[in-house]
């Protein structure tokens, strides 16, 4: 295959993908390089330093790392905190097996169900923000919302999402907005395997459970690696709880997008807020390495 | 045994797509029911006197309707078209190019936009947009939204350009068309349904966009309908719930028209499961 004459000489390859690359330097490598200055600066948006940055060394990130407080809510070691179980919750748990078990359970099915749960899941991805946030805000209302409404008649009374449970009330929200695409991607996975492989394995009388596990899960291995590495950087990233909880109450649900958000646009102090995306940005990093590791090793495995 | 076996398996089937329904479709109700309630509530109802009064009321907010009709329109409809050409053009070139490195590229460019995004690249990012003074312009929006959102519309393109099949493209080189012919010709109408995807998802982004339009615009005439909305709030700071909820309907209404209309097209899927 590779032996065919490529239909692209080099040259015009390189010059199609000229303004894709513009881009990728102006907003991508630049800020990278750029935050990485800045978060050593004590950068702010008005006044002296504003024009003329002085660097601070590692000022900012010992601010960051202060041990005494870093742990007490609204600081950067509770953020994190919050943040990872904020990604395992609606990341890993929600999305990822959420969005594995639709295009598992619609595998080789046809017709309007189908395609009526499907739209509906993808609704949920692409309406704005701001109104996904209102339409939650009047569902988890305590006293008048839809799912208080169901819980009481059950007999499981009002509890308050956005005041008690504010934090597990986010990870259903993301998970609930964000699984459109882990469907979509396992979905175009699906549709790629054998016909042959399952009616085989259905001659030979396999169970459900049997033709995940053996034939189905082995050959989306490297989709569901690909699809928690881009959900885990993505619910990582995500600022949309801010818009249902603005990051409150007190802190507890001040994922780190927001905490670097406050830092570095309420307060605007740039440099320290340069330090937290870098410091985001180092732990992504090892998240990616850590489930590229994975796959890698069970790749040896099998 | 086996019919049993395949009985037992449709309850499950049923009982999993009832549960996924509800999980999917209850957040939503309010947002359909609550613009025709002459009663600002909370709580879902299906309105004893349905009324159309709310979105009169919402009409006359000249500003609000400013933002969605003018400033939501230009940054989707030139976001969506910067992303769909340019990750066409770049996704066909990894693919038909023997560009050293390609595969590799691809995979890593997604992975490196989806670590320098947000709000941790939004400080160097908002400073970029002022040395070029761009701030409060839609232009300086645009680029932004481009460049957090091109490397994964060239992931998700790749796996479609990389499907379709080579040998019209071949046979259009053997005939003397040149580079740039083939793609517009041959190659674009094989890969439209692609095309589409990557369409409709940027104009969502485009459309949806709240923090980059937030920190980068400065004039109330050029903010969008993500920000607008909150001019339906009272001074006291609560919002008008039966115009706040109007509003959102109508500026729901656009994504949900535009994606319906390409799924009966076209089909919105991924192709080819994503590979790395």
């Amino acid at each position: 295959m590779e032996q065919r004459r490529p239909i692209l000489s080099l040259k015009t390859g390189l010059v199609f993908l000229l303004p894709a690359f513009v881009f990728v330097l102006l907003f991508l490598i630049v800020p990278f390089v750029w935050i990485i200055i800045i978060s050593f600066t004590n950068q702010s948006l008005t006044g002296v330093t504003a024009l003329h940055p002085q660097f601070v060394g590692l000022g900012n990130y010992l601010d960051l790392f202060n041990f005494s407080t870093w742990m007490t809510r609204g600081n950067f070691g509770s953020s994190l905190f919050i943040t990872m179980e904020f990604v395992i919750g609606s990341a890993l748990i929600g999305q990822v097996l959420l969005g594995l078990a639709l295009a598992v359970a619609f595998y080789h099915r046809k017709g309007t169900l189908r395609e009526f749960v499907n739209t509906l899941v993808i609704l949920a991805w692409i309406i704005p923000d701001v109104v996904v946030a209102f339409s939650w805000g009047a569902f988890l209302n305590r006293d008048y919302g839809t799912l208080n409404a169901i819980l009481n008649a059950i007999g499981l009374g009002r509890p308050d999402w956005q005041l008690q449970y504010s934090l597990f009330a986010i990870i259903i929200f993301n998970t609930w907005r964000g699984t459109a695409f882990s469907m979509l991607l396992f979905s175009s996975a699906l549709a790629t395997i054998p016909p042959s492989y399952m009616e085989t394995a259905e001659v030979l009388g396999a169970t459900f459970w049997q033709k995940l596990r053996d034939i189905l899960l082995p050959l989306l291995r490297g989709n569901i690696i690909t699809d928690m590495i881009l959900i885990t950087l993505w619910t990582f990233n995500t600022f949309s709880p801010f818009l249902l909880t603005g990051g409150g109450p007190s802190y507890k649900t001040e994922v780190i997008s927001i905490f670097t958000y406050r830092v570095a646009f309420k307060f605007f102090q740039f440099g320290e807020g340069g330090a937290i995306a870098v410091v985001t940005m180092a732990i992504n990093f090892v998240l990616v390495m850590v489930y590229l590791f994975i796959l890698r090793r069970q790749a040896v495995y099998s | 045994m086996r019919k049993f076996r395949k009985l037992l398996g449709s309850v499950y089937y049923y009982l999993f797509v009832a549960l996924v329904v509800a999980f999917f479709g209850l957040p939503l109700l309010w947002l359909i029911l609550a613009p025709f309630n002459s009663r600002s509530y909370l709580a879902v109802e299906i309105p004893a006197n349905p009324t159309l009064d709310n979105f009169r009321a919402v009409f006359q907010n000249k500003f609000a309707m400013h933002a969605l009709t003018q400033s939501n329109l230009i940054l989707a409809v030139w976001t969506m078209f910067g992303i769909t050409l340019i990750s066409t053009l770049t996704a066909y070139a990894l693919s038909r190019a023997r560009i050293p490195g390609r595969n590799y590229m691809t995979y890593s460019l997604m992975l490196f936009s989806s670590v320098v995004t947000g709000t941790a690249a939004m400080v160097p990012v908002f400073l970029i947009i002022s040395r070029m003074g761009l701030i409060d312009s839609y232009l300086g929006v645009i680029l932004v939204i481009i460049g957090g959102n091109l490397p994964a519309a060239i992931f998700i393109m790749r796996d479609f350009v990389d499907g379709i099949p080579r040998s019209y493209e071949e046979s259009a080189v053997v005939s003397g068309a040149s580079p740039f012919q083939v793609f517009l010709d041959v190659a674009l109408p094989l890969v439209r349904p692609g095309m589409m995807v990557i369409a409709v998802w940027a104009f969502v982004n485009a459309w949806g966009a709240f923090l980059i339009p937030f920190v980068l615009l400065r004039s109330p005439n050029k903010l969008p309908a993500s920000t607008a909305i909150y001019s339906f709030y009272t001074e006291a700071g609560t919002p008008n719930i039966k115009l706040v909820s109007a509003y959102a309907l109508l500026y729901t209404l656009p994504v949900v028209v535009f994606y319906l209309f390409i799924n009966w097209k076209y089909g919105f899927r991924f192709f080819g499961g994503i590979k790395r």
